[in-house]
């Protein structure tokens, strides 16, 4: 057995006041998430959190020459519980899952499914014309097409040499 | 709490490792009742062409197959590209001759009764 003198810690090495700021920083990045999340963002697709949002669907954004194509996973509602909107490039998916009533006075075993209300807002990377969006809702999946507005479409621009 | 942040979304399930990637586990509810069990799996994208139940022995197995995606290009993605597989144990208690299927808007709800024996029921004393 060694015996070593004890040396008092040197406390600028341990930087507390560090490590509390990375804590906070972990806090704000989970908060930052949770609203990037409402404002379409994707950069923040990675790390999802569900803690504070409950019932999250997957949304794709698709890209085709005339339209945008936003593709949500919803499945069991009925088309009348969901509400599609469109303001200033932002589309707006929302809605609510109801249990049915027949289920409640069962003994539950498993229940991993969301109910309740989702909210969903999607950013549009491009001007689209609102008075021609479709949306169909096939086999749990919502499906929302939107024409590009004219200015919007990639125009070939002829070249001139002189 | 990076990894509270970071927690799967997929449930622990009861059952043999899956070894295969491609597959994702859907969401079920399960319920019970006096006549038997309910089980809601969620499927979306799963038509009754692409669903595939089977029974073996007391194993059920679910497979949901979807379509593969179409041609416009892909700007951001959530879901991901894999179709459904779960595999159940069934109670003894299950009639498995009177198991239903039915699958509506991307959920498959399963209705597996028991057996007459195991229902409660009154005794006559005769």
């Amino acid at each position: 057995m060694t015996l070593t003198r004890w040396q008092k810690p040197n406390l600028s090495s341990v930087a507390p006041v560090r490590r509390i700021a990375t804590l906070r920083d972990e806090v704000d990045n989970l908060f930052n998430l949770t609203l990037g999340r409402f404002l379409g963002s994707p950069q923040d697709s990675e790390q999802s959190t569900q803690l504070l949002e409950g019932w999250f669907p997957a949304v794709d954004l698709y890209e085709d020459k005339d339209s945008l194509v936003v593709r949500a996973e919803v499945p069991g509602m009925k088309k009348e519980d969901i509400e599609i909107s469109l303001h200033d490039g932002y589309l707006t998916l929302s809605g609510e899952r109801k249990q049915e009533e027949k289920y409640e006075t069962a003994e539950t075993y498993r229940s991993e499914r969301w109910l309740g209300r989702f909210h969903r807002t999607i950013s549009l990377p491009c001007r689209v014309d609102a008075e021609k969006i479709k949306a169909t809702y096939t086999d749990g999946v919502l499906t929302v097409t939107l024409p590009k507005a004219e200015e919007a479409k990639p125009k070939q621009i002829p070249i001139t040499v002189k | 709490m990076n990894a509270v942040a970071q927690q799967q979304e997929k449930p622990v399930c009861p059952q043999p490792a899956d070894t295969e990637r491609e597959f994702l586990t859907p969401k079920v509810n399960i319920v019970e009742n006096q006549d038997g069990y309910v089980l809601e799996a969620e499927l979306p994208g799963v038509n009754k062409e692409g669903l595939d139940i089977s029974l073996d022995n007391n194993e059920l197995t679910i497979v949901g197959r979807r379509q593969a995606e179409f041609g416009a290009s892909l700007l951001y993605r959530e879901s991901e590209n894999a179709d459904y597989r779960r595999v159940f144990e069934l109670d003894p208690t299950i009639d498995t001759a009177k198991i239903a299927a039915k699958i509506e808007q991307g959920i498959l709800t399963l209705t597996l009764p028991k057996t007459e024996q195991v229902k409660p029921r009154r005794i006559k004393v005769s």
